[in-house]
């Protein structure tokens, strides 16, 4: 199988591709914010932390 | 004071409360009528296409009224702290809440059975099938009361919960739907419709059983938080 | 007690503690992330190359492949939900409030995924984007659900409270979900006749199934990541105030 047969999947490559594109944006999503969100959270907390000790 | 004495007391006390506000309590039954009025006016008066939908709109026009009526179920006694009061009573909240649905039934679900005949007319629904709808409600309004029981308990503290109730409630409402409006449906055609009632009533014997434990434990945390 | 072993017990015990979930699962994560890549690698070579072409689908039923576990994981995450409510409301456990919380969004996830990719299936085999069908029409109704459940925990301010409210919701779901599958199924039969879903029951070849298994596995690994990434954060936010908090930032 080369690879223009396996990207065209007999034809239903817009089917399948969105559906696995979709997949994988849905995903990537639910699971990258939180770390992202996270991340943000500590630095703010960081933050404020240092200007309570200035205070 | 004993179990069955504070179950029927109220009882009594809430169908008064609701004969004091009578107009009120017109409210629903306004609204499923206005709602079933609506269907010819949107459809057209086509009576073979309204025949057919008929045990459909009738349904759904029920389970929508059913649900704006549920805020009144714990609203007035959330406000002026009866509710409190049940919790610290040394009986079990889940049989004084039955007591609440079964006033609540009576005064929103019953009235429902009773118009139902007239808009099967409105709506040109076969003579053999009305009979079925009347034992359909009968057995499904109380469903949708225990059901949307719960869903008050855990909302009545919020704000804004009249959006998030039907969120909750609605899905859960699905079987019940299936089940009566088919019912309905194939009584119209003259088929037996048994084994359809005899599943709404396993399902609101099993409802009037489970129903009330989480709703006393929906209150109970409603009433703390 | 007396049933579990010792050791079991207090590994259960230690967990239930904020600090040490969040250090033991900082350290697990990496792991299970690994596992998860590696899994999806193998079952999706598997099932877009090596697997052939189904002799009436053709390339379509390559879907497959991430519709069924997607399917099964939105319904595997409601129990999980509904019994780590159980627990945190038995018990008043924070961690499986929290748990249980963090599953309702990789659940509602998993569910829009399996619908969307039933429909993308379901347009070239049925012609159509959206056929009432007992799979989709249930997978619906469990999207509800979850919206349910999400819409009730951001509409109370007080989340200990709001853990206990999701709890005893999804608990009801969890009865009802058998209900409401039955009925559907038993609608679906009277209104259409036999099933019109080829998604249902696809006569599957070993060298489709495997790929599938394979994919199923893969999914469960990746809602332990994202349940698990979405309850660090959801921890270190509720215990914002705590001492242990305020250490992770030194």
């Amino acid at each position: 199988m080369n690879w223009q047969e396996f990207f065209a999947m007999g034809g239903y490559a817009f089917y399948v591709w969105t559906s696995y594109g979709v997949t994988l944006l849905v995903l990537l999503a639910i699971a990258v914010l939180p770390v992202i969100q996270r991340k943000l959270f500590l630095k703010e907390l960081a933050h404020k932390m240092k200007r309570m000790k200035k205070l | 004071m004993s179990l069955s004495n504070a179950f029927i007391a109220i009882i009594r006390r809430d169908l008064v409360l609701a004969y004091r506000r009578r107009a009120e309590v017109a409210n629903p039954l306004l609204f499923f009528v206005l709602v079933i009025t609506l269907f010819p006016l949107g459809l057209g008066a086509q009576t073979k296409l309204l025949q057919a939908m008929a045990p459909g709109i009738i349904w759904i026009a029920a389970l929508l009224a059913a649900m704006l009526s549920l805020d009144s179920l714990f609203r007035s006694d959330f406000d002026d702290g009866s509710l409190e009061q049940f919790i610290l009573s040394p009986h079990p909240l889940s049989v004084l809440i039955l007591a609440k649905i079964v006033a609540h039934w009576l005064v929103t679900g019953l009235p429902l059975l009773l118009i139902s005949p007239l808009l099967a007319i409105f709506l040109g629904m076969p003579e053999q099938s009305v009979p079925v709808l009347l034992w359909t409600l009968l057995l499904g309004t109380p469903v949708l009361s225990l059901i949307g029981s719960i869903g008050v308990a855990l909302t009545v503290g919020l704000r804004r919960g009249g959006m998030i109730l039907a969120l909750l409630v609605l899905p859960l409402y699905i079987p019940v739907l299936i089940f009566a409006g088919n019912a309905v449906e194939m009584a119209g055609s003259g088929l037996p419709v048994g084994a359809q009632l005899n599943i709404l009533a396993a399902i609101l014997f099993a409802a009037l059983v489970l129903a009330p434990l989480p709703a006393a434990a929906a209150l109970k945390m409603s009433m703390n938080g | 007690m007396f049933l579990i072993p010792d050791s079991v017990g207090r590994f259960f015990h230690r967990m239930a503690s904020p600090p040490h979930f969040y250090t033991f699962t900082g350290r697990l994560l990496p792991w299970l992330t690994a596992i998860f890549i590696i899994l999806t690698a193998v079952g999706l070579y598997g099932g877009l190359f090596l697997a052939p072409a189904d002799y009436q689908q053709g390339d379509s039923y390559r879907i497959i492949y991430i519709h069924v576990p997607s399917a099964w994981m939105s319904l595997f995450i409601y129990v999980v939900m509904a019994v780590a409510g159980a627990i945190g409301l038995v018990w008043r456990i924070k961690l499986a409030e929290i748990v249980m919380i963090s599953s309702a969004t990789v659940g509602a996830g998993f569910t829009f995924i399996a619908l969307l990719t039933g429909s993308l299936w379901g347009k070239p085999m049925w012609g159509t984007w959206w056929v009432w069908d007992a799979r989709l029409t249930s997978e619906l109704i469990l999207l509800f659900l979850y919206l349910g459940v999400i819409a009730l925990y951001g509409a109370i301010d007080d989340k200990r409270t709001a853990s206990r409210a999701v709890a005893i919701l999804a608990i009801v779901g969890v009865v009802n979900i058998p209900i409401i599958h039955y009925s559907v199924e038993w609608w679906n039969t009277l209104h259409q006749g036999p099933t019109v879903s080829k998604i249902d029951k696809p006569s599957i070849h070993v060298s489709m199934l495997i790929p599938l298994l394979t994919m199923a596995v893969a999914f469960k690994f990746y809602y332990l990541v994202a349940m698990l990434q979405r309850a660090r954060t959801e921890l270190i936010q509720r215990e914002r105030n705590s001492q242990w908090v305020k250490g992770l930032i030194e």
